[in-house]
């Protein structure tokens, strides 16, 4: 039994999101960690903090994590109850192939589960309007892959885990894809999903250049920039700005959202926010209908006098 | 090189869906369109196509009703249609619709595969990672670019702090997000489409049967959030902002 937790390294780190597993985890038993990446004594600590018992460590090195670490985690799960995964493309990627390995169901989308005796998730669809509750009547273990920010990420005090290292499995053709260059993208600031407010920008921006009148909004907010997935493919910003379905999920004190329509797979991203502006010209904009404050009108005036107006404070 | 392209036909996003009482599926209306996202999937595989005088064969499985998303992507140029249609499989999870798809893209051979990132109505995001594990080829996953020759993959990967090159040697598949613009089918491209090859199969013929994995013990309707105050800008709207800025002391 016991439950397993996968974990990617993200900038040296476990990723957010899988401390965020971690500290659900412990809810249900001993935690094991399925770590992909260098590995750090800082990483195992802040694992060991979470509450993981038990790390396998996993370092693919320039392979694509995915064809090995699924191999390796098949071996490694036996009887669990539950693999938890993010919703992060190489969590997802690992799931599937795991899945596919062990002839098991995948649930994705899931924004809580409950384990006793039977595993049950409850998940978001039809753009996040329905909530279901599924039970996973196969046996042995049910990979459930979360979406980001169900649950919070929690300290228990807990001292260093056991680590063990994993001897890279052969995975045949499923481990031939190799990683020949890395690039970041990084902004400045607050990172998207820890920032305390953030400011959004939308196909109603017109331009690349118009991000310049949001990171100056941002910048005097302390927050940091987003943006709706239809301005990471027109390429007016890189796409570790993209918040909703396919981006990131963010909940910040307050979210501005400025010539953002508010398609349901934007609102998947930030309606857990706790204040939202928006400032848009369609009356008729699906975002107004999450908002607590809408502006109907033109961002190219509204936010310039904004930004004025919060000049003028500082 | 010889491409397979996943092409779901998805009920028109624009209109709302309703999910049958007795079941929780989705009603799936007669007249189902392309996904959004395999109108890239389709983009990249033509283009690939047309680099090494290559062919498309498009790979669909759903219930049976008219194929008017498959011909979209017929239109577009895709060569030929394969489609998966047998009532046993409504309701199917990703794992039967991975068994059944890459069963059919086995039968005829493949260079590479090419789907989409997530489905837009069930957006699950783990069918092709799992098709690639029943094919025993890599998955080169979200990739924004794709290019292909000599014998191999090579893709831009987005990644949540920027992208990866990652290259593979083929035959692989690759999953694609929507940045990649689509042509418009052309007029002689529709026309063209209504004579093109489409071969339908059953799970039989595939040798798939689809197990029961989970039960849906309910569905409800999630709380709106609710709507506050809209007001139309007059010039001073900015100040409203302001005094909730304040509100919320983030200023
Ligand atoms: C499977 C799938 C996954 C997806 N994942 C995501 C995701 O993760 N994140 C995401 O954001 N989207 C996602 N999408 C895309 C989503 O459906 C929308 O297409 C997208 O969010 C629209 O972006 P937008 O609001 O910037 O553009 P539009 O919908 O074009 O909206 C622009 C808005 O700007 C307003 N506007 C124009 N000019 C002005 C002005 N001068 N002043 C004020 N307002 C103005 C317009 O009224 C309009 O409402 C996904 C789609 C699919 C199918
Ligand atoms: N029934 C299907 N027929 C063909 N392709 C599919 C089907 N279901 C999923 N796909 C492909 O797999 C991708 C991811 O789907 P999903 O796992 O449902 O989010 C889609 O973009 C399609 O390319």
């Amino acid at each position: 039994m016991g439950i397993w937790v996968f974990a990617e390294e993200i900038s040296g780190a476990p990723s957010p999101g899988s401390l965020e597993l971690v500290s659900k985890a412990r809810d249900f038993g001993d935690v094991s960690v399925f770590y992909v990446g260098a590995g750090s004594d800082e990483a195992w600590a802040a694992l060991g903090d979470h509450g993981a018992t038990a790390v396998s460590h996993l370092d693919t090195g320039s392979t694509l994590p995915s064809g090995p670490a699924a191999a390796a985690l098949a071996e490694l799960v036996g009887d669990a109850s539950v693999v938890l995964f993010g919703m992060g493309n190489t969590d997802r990627d690992v799931a599937g192939r795991l899945a596919a390995k062990l002839g098991k169901p995948v649930v994705a989308n899931v924004l809580d589960l409950s384990v006793d005796g039977a595993v049950s998730v409850k998940s978001e669809i039809l753009g996040g309007t329905k909530a279901v509750t599924t039970e996973i009547t196969t046996d042995g273990p049910a990979i459930v892959v979360t979406r980001p920010k169900a649950f919070t990420a929690s300290p228990s005090g807990g001292t260093a885990p056991a680590v063990t290292t994993v001897a890279s499995p052969d995975s045949g053709r499923a481990g031939a894809a190799a990683i020949t260059e890395q690039h970041s993208e990084d902004s400045d600031g607050p990172s998207l999903e820890a920032a305390d407010v953030v400011v959004s920008g939308g196909r109603g921006l017109g331009g690349a250049e118009k991000f310049e009148m949001m990171d100056e909004l941002a910048a005097l907010l302390g927050g940091a920039v987003g943006g709706t997935r239809a301005v990471v493919d027109a390429g007016w910003v890189p796409y570790s700005y993209q918040v909703g379905q396919t981006g990131k999920t963010v909940k910040p004190s307050v979210y501005i959202a400025c010539g953002v329509s508010g398609a349901m797979q934007h609102l998947v991203g930030m309606k857990g926010s706790n204040t939202i502006i928006a400032i848009n010209k369609d009356p008729e904009a699906p975002i107004f209908s999450v908002s607590d404050l809408g502006i109907v009108g033109d961002l190219h005036e509204v936010v310039p006098q904004l930004i004025e107006a919060l000049k003028a404070r500082a | 090189m010889n491409i397979a392209v996943c092409v779901k036909q998805i009920p028109d996003p624009a209109t709302p869906y309703e999910l049958d009482d007795a079941n929780h599926w989705v009603i799936r209306p007669e007249d189902q369109v392309l996904d959004d996202t395999d109108r890239s999937g389709v983009e990249i595989a033509l283009q690939l196509a047309e680099a090494t005088d290559g062919t498309v064969t498009l790979y669909s499985m759903g219930p049976s009703g008219s194929l008017q998303g498959v011909r979209q992507a017929l239109a577009m140029g895709a060569d030929e249609a394969v489609i998966v249609e047998d009532e046993g499989l409504k309701g199917s999870d990703a794992l039967t619709t991975a068994r059944i798809l890459a069963a059919a893209i086995q039968q005829k051979g493949f260079d590479l595969v090419v789907a989409g990132t997530e489905s837009t109505d069930g957006y699950t995001g783990v069918m092709p990672q799992m098709m690639s594990e029943f094919l025993d080829v890599p998955c080169l996953s979200f990739a924004r670019k794709v290019d292909a020759g000599d014998g191999q993959v090579t893709i831009e990967r987005q990644t949540s702090t920027g992208y990866d090159v990652v290259a593979a040697p083929i035959p692989a598949l690759v999953t694609v997000t929507a940045g990649i613009e689509p042509r418009y089918p052309t007029f002689k491209g529709i026309m063209q489409a209504k004579s093109k090859p489409v071969t339908t199969m059953t799970a039989a013929d595939l040798g798939v049967s689809q197990d029961a994995t989970q039960v849906i013990r309910s569905v409800e309707p999630v709380p709106a959030r609710e709507a506050g105050e809209i007001v139309e800008d007059d010039g001073e709207a900015y100040q409203k902002i302001v005094a909730l800025l304040e509100d919320r002391k983030v200023i």
